[in-house]
Order: C-alpha cells, then sequence, then structure tokens
C-alpha cells in the first residue's frame, strides 16, 4: 500500500473547497437546527440554488463572478423566504417532511430537460470559471509544500472559501451571543412560552431560516466554484452527510459544524484511499475495489448511528446538554 | 453551546450588589386587606365591575361538536386578585388562551385595557401588557435560568437582528436587564440557580422561574394557569406571597386554581365556570356557598376529610360531624331523586 499517498490526500482535504463548503453548509444547519430548532431536512436544496445561482448568472446572464455570486445568495434567501411562509407553522417533524420534499423539486427542476439550455439538465454545468480566476490576484505558479501544493488558480479558490467561512462564523458566532441569539435558542425550547413573553416568534424562525438557507447558499457556491455543477450532486444524501458532520461536531455550537466538517473529510478521503488499496493488498479479499469504494458511505451511516445514540451533543457540545436529553 | 462564550458573562459586580441589597424576605406572611367592592349591583355572573381590565361579549370556541367557552359576558376587575375556578373540562384554560391570542374564538370579542384585543396575535397580546404562564410549565431548559429571566423584557434593542450584531447598541441595556433580572431572582430565591440550565430546576423551582420571567416584561395583567399545581406546601406559602405582593405593586391578577384554601386565601373575586359556561360570580366566601357551585364544583362534602368521603374510617376521625354511613345514605337519597 501506498502510506504516503494516501496520508498526503487525507491532508490534503483539510482545505479542500468540499471542505468548506461542507463547513458552510453545517453552519448554516447549526443556525436552523442547532440554535432555532427548525428541522430543515433540505440543505441540499438550498446548497443547489447557491450553485446553479452562481452557473447560471455567468454563463446565461453573463455577470461577474462577485455579482453571480450574490445572485446564488438571493436565490437561498428567496427560497428560504418562499419556503417558511406555508411551512415555518408546522411542527418539526412536518417541517422535515416539507423541507426534503422542496429540496427534491429543487433538483427535479434542475435535473429536467425542460430547461436544458439553462441548466444543462443532466449534465450540469461547467466552463464559467473565467470570470473568477480573472479576478486571481496570485501569479501563475504552484505553490505550498507537503500534501498541500496546489496551483494559483487552486489556492484562488481556497482563499475565497476560506474569507465565505469566516465572515459567516463571525457573523454567526455574533448573532448567537446577542439577545437575539438569545430569542432564537429560547423557541428551539419552547416556542409558545417565547411567544407568551412577546416575542415574534414567526418572524424570529423566518430570519433564522433564511440566515442559515444563504450560508448553505455560500456553501453551494464554494462547492461549485473550483469544478462544476450538477444535480446529480445535490441529492438527499448530501443533507446526511452535512448532517453527519453537524452532529459530529455539536449541532448548537459554532465551531462544531467546522471540526465535524473537517473530520468528516478527512476520515471519507482517508478510507476512500485505504479501503480500495486495501483490497489490492489482498486484506478485504471478499470484496472487490469498486465495492471498497462503497463500504466507505456505509461507514458514515454506522458513524452517524453511533453519533447520535451514544454522543447526541457532538464533540464540541456542553457536556451539562448531556445530562438534559429531551 | 460552548460556542457562544461572549454571551456568557460571568456574574457582574452589579448582580452581586443586587444580591446583597435585597436580602431574604422575613417570612411571616403579612395580614393583608382584600379589595372589596369590585362589582357594581348584585353579584351574578357577568356582572359590571367598578373599573375593569377585560370586558368579553360573547366569547364563544367550540371543538367539532364540543362547546369549550361560551361565555355571554365577564369582566375582571382591575388591581384585583381574581381566580378562575371550576371542574375539568369548565373551558378555563380554553378561556386563558382565548383571552391571550392563543387560541382564535368562533365569535365574539374581548377589551383589555380599552383597546379590542379580538384577532390579535399572542406575542402582541404579551407587548399590550396581558402576560401569561402555562399549566404545563414551559421552562427554557437549555438556556440557563438568568437567560430565561432576560428573554422576559420587553423591548430590547439586541433582539433585533442587525442591531444584534452591534453590542453597543445593546450592552448598557442588556446589563440593566440583568440587573433587574437578578433582584428578581433574590426575590423568588432563586438567584444561587442563575447561572444553571432551567433543566436542572425542580418543578416548584420551574413555576417559580415561570412566573418571575412573566414579571421580567411588567405586566398590567398577569394571567396565572394553575400556579400551585405540583407545589409543596412550604412553596406555595411563598407563591402565595409573591402573588399578593404583584397586587400590591399594582398589577391585576387572574388565575386558575384547584387549591380551594388558596383561592378563599388570596382571591377577591372568584369567578366559576362549568361546561364552557361563566355559572357564579362573588367574593370567595359567598361564592362557596352558592349552591350552584357547589354542585357543580366543590361536591357537598368539601370540608370533610376524603377519608370519611370514600367510607375508609369512620366516627369522629376527620372531625367534620359527618360519618361514612351518612354520607352513604345521602348518595342512595339522591341516586333514587334521580332516578324518579
Amino acid at each position: 500500500m501506498d502510506w504516503l499517498n494516501i496520508l498526503s490526500n487525507s491532508a490534503s482535504s483539510i482545505i479542500s473547497p468540499a471542505t468548506m463548503a461542507y463547513a458552510l453548509a453545517a453552519l448554516g444547519l447549526a443556525v436552523h437546527f442547532g440554535y432555532a430548532g427548525l428541522l430543515n431536512m433540505g440543505v441540499a436544496g438550498f446548497m443547489a440554488l447557491g450553485a446553479y445561482g452562481y452557473a447560471i448568472s455567468i454563463l446565461t446572464f453573463g455577470f461577474p463572478w462577485w455579482l453571480a455570486m450574490l445572485v446564488g445568495l438571493v436565490a437561498s434567501a428567496g427560497f428560504a423566504f418562499v419556503l417558511g411562509i406555508p411551512t415555518l407553522r408546522l411542527r418539526g417533524d412536518y417541517l422535515a417532511i416539507v423541507t426534503i420534499a422542496a429540496a427534491e423539486v429543487v433538483r427535479l427542476l434542475f435535473l429536467t430537460t425542460a430547461f436544458d439550455p439553462v441548466t444543462g439538465s443532466a449534465d450540469g454545468l461547467s466552463g464559467y470559471h473565467g470570470s473568477f480566476r480573472d479576478a486571481n490576484p496570485l501569479p501563475d505558479g504552484n505553490y505550498g509544500f507537503g500534501p498541500w501544493v496546489y496551483s494559483s488558480d487552486q489556492w484562488w479558490v481556497r482563499i475565497v472559501g476560506v474569507i465565505a467561512l469566516a465572515l459567516a462564523v463571525v457573523l454567526v458566532w455574533r448573532l448567537m451571543a446577542s439577545p437575539w441569539g438569545r430569542v432564537l435558542k429560547g423557541i428551539r425550547e419552547d416556542e409558545d412560552a417565547v411567544r407568551a413573553l412577546g416575542k415574534n416568534v414567526f418572524s424570529y424562525k423566518m430570519q433564522a431560516l433564511v440566515l442559515g438557507g444563504v450560508i448553505a447558499g455560500a456553501g453551494g457556491i464554494v462547492y461549485a466554484l473550483p469544478s462544476a455543477v450538477n444535480s446529480g450532486v445535490y441529492v438527499t444524501s448530501l443533507t446526511f452527510f452535512v448532517y453527519t458532520a453537524l452532529l459530529l461536531g455539536g449541532a448548537a455550537t459554532v465551531f462544531g459544524p467546522l471540526i465535524g466538517s473537517l473530520i468528516f473529510w478527512v476520515l471519507q478521503t482517508l478510507l476512500s484511499n485505504l479501503l480500495p488499496a486495501m483490497v489490492q493488498a489482498g486484506i478485504l479479499p471478499f470484496m472487490s475495489q469498486i465495492q471498497a469504494g462503497t463500504l466507505r458511505f456505509i461507514l458514515v451511516g454506522v458513524a452517524l448511528m453511533l453519533l447520535v445514540v451514544f454522543r447526541p451533543q457532538g464533540i464540541f457540545g456542553n457536556k451539562k446538554e448531556l445530562t438534559f436529553v429531551r | 453551546m460552548s460556542g457562544n462564550a461572549p454571551g456568557k458573562k460571568k456574574p457582574t459586580a452589579s448582580r452581586k450588589k443586587a444580591a446583597v441589597a435585597e436580602a431574604p424576605r422575613p417570612s411571616a406572611p403579612k395580614q393583608r386587606e382584600k379589595s372589596t367592592g369590585l362589582h357594581i349591583g348584585e353579584a351574578a355572573p357577568g356582572v359590571a365591575k367598578v373599573d375593569p381590565i377585560i370586558v368579553a361579549d360573547g366569547v364563544r370556541r367550540t371543538f367539532g361538536g364540543l362547546t369549550a367557552v361560551d361565555v355571554e359576558h365577564v369582566e375582571i376587575p382591575r388591581g384585583a386578585i381574581t381566580a378562575l375556578i371550576g371542574p375539568n373540562g369548565a373551558g378555563k384554560t380554553t378561556l386563558f388562551n382565548l383571552l391571550t391570542g392563543f387560541d382564535k374564538p368562533d365569535a365574539g370579542s374581548w377589551v383589555f385595557d380599552g383597546s379590542s384585543l379580538s384577532g390579535v396575535p399572542a406575542f402582541k397580546v404579551s407587548r399590550m401588557g396581558q402576560v401569561r404562564t402555562f399549566q404545563l410549565t414551559k421552562a427554557l431548559g437549555l438556556l440557563t435560568v438568568v437567560e430565561n429571566m432576560k428573554l422576559g423584557a420587553k423591548g430590547q434593542k439586541g433582539e433585533k437582528f442587525w442591531h444584534s450584531l452591534v453590542p453597543a447598541l445593546w450592552r448598557a441595556q442588556d446589563d440593566e436587564i440583568e440587573e433587574r433580572a437578578m433582584r428578581l431572582l433574590t426575590k423568588f430565591k432563586l438567584d444561587a440557580k442563575a447561572d444553571d440550565f432551567a433543566a436542572s430546576l425542580s418543578g416548584g423551582q420551574r413555576k417559580l422561574l415561570e412566573m418571575a420571567r412573566a414579571l421580567m416584561s411588567e405586566p398590567q395583567l398577569v394571567m396565572l394557569d394553575e400556579p400551585m399545581a405540583g407545589v409543596n406546601p412550604a412553596l406555595t406559602q411563598s407563591l402565595l406571597d409573591h402573588i399578593l405582593d404583584l397586587k400590591d405593586e399594582g398589577m391585576t391578577v387572574l388565575f386558575v386554581e384547584h387549591d380551594m384554601h388558596m383561592v378563599r386565601h388570596i382571591a377577591d373575586w372568584v369567578i366559576v365556570m362549568a361546561e364552557g359556561r361563566v355559572v357564579a360570580e362573588g367574593d370567595p366566601v359567598t361564592v362557596m356557598k352558592n349552591p350552584a357551585v357547589v354542585d357543580a364544583y366543590l361536591g357537598a362534602h368539601q370540608d370533610v376529610d376524603l377519608g370519611v368521603v370514600t367510607g375508609r374510617y369512620g366516627d369522629g376521625k376527620a372531625g367534620a360531624g359527618v360519618t361514612a354511613a351518612q354520607i352513604e345514605a345521602e348518595g342512595r337519597a339522591e341516586l333514587e331523586d334521580e332516578e324518579k
């Protein structure tokens, strides 16, 4: 087995755009689920709108990259708003059903051939990098050390990703430390009690849904920055992966989603390299290399189950919270 | 919730000061006069009050075929403690929900302090100064006790999305609110628990917290839904004092309660509901002698020991001059009456 290659790939994923995209999506979900108690199962839909909003703006309307990003964020916000009007009156489990359906509707709209000239249907969209790469201030060439050697374009994607993540972290951190965050946490605990204290619960839930939606949309944009957009990515299992990352770190924390995504992706990369290599080396004789590649998804599922059962507050969650499992 | 470190400040100097300034109150309850002369004319269901804070007219709420509330006219006197009593299923809590905007009536209108409340959502009702508690206590478990309290304060600048991002805009107000919260917590003897999760409080402490939290909004009318349910006798005494204090501070109290001793002790006015209607009104002593109330709610042997009523032990033990045999005979006679 080529251990050096396996470890190097795993280490490289620490600052991969996918990790940052997951971290952003998980942070948005932390606002929804961790702080406001909104069981949003449609994260993939928010990410899809961010990504497609960005790509379509450039390819169809010829917008510059920054304006396209803004369109992606506005699209996610709009989706959150439209979704929220009828659904925020629903209780937790019903909201989950509606959001999962809404995300599928979004994905199928991007998949259908009816809008092929704009969405690219099953082929997805690509070739929208020109404007973004032109704005790259880094000179051409390769930079970095060890496993983290990337071209200037790859670095540019990572820099923008880190900036977006930092902005989102600071925003959520400030909000949750404020009286606004206090109201939101109160709503998570018992919205009738908060209503009885004179707070407009619907409005707060809507604000939280839009805020988390925009952050998840930013995750979708970062996900789309380096390569291409394809509707096959924004499936329900993406939502579950983001939930795994979130719960790994701790749902009602600011840094939990970051660390959770990091661990999630490093492990994913490690397993996707290690398992086939083990098959090749004859350690797992009962399966093929392709089977070994899918084994990691099974392991993710098992990990999610173990996590929820044995450490529901995640790595960063308050230990005291565990004493009072609801 | 480790990520919100900046929000959890160490107890500030002001917080400690507040705790010292308000020494524990002496436990001997003071005698207080009951408010009288609240009504105009004879005390009957729907009687007009000298100075009503709530006037409800024709409020009806049905659930399918069941009419839960059907109140023709009722007025709640201002500055007094009014008890709402009645058997289970009489519509007391439903009326509470209707008056506070948590439920919408099929018909009817009601006025709070001169402004109509029909169709006004619950959060606006609360902002107008009419705040309620719940029968099943709603402590916000994973917020600390002091956070619970601060949530109760009205008109917080930092609760607006964009303002919340600039602490300079709300920090001073927040400290002020915290000081007030600590004063109230001290009064309710919860100050030692200020930084604990509300989930760690006992049932009785949660009742206290919920009441204290409601007071953070500086209401005119406090509506308590069974404040004594599940509270031990010693704590009941201090809760009673707190409720009487509210009246002293100029607030109006409306509460639902099944503990008749408490109702007799603190209520200035009693409204009795049965099957959704107001069946009697009056001062506690008179109302409890009203045959309609005795029939619908209290039962004929309210002052007799339960052991005697159920016939588990006989003469003399309850000291109320009634024996099991007597009760049984009465019951049989009643049954026979009904059969006729």
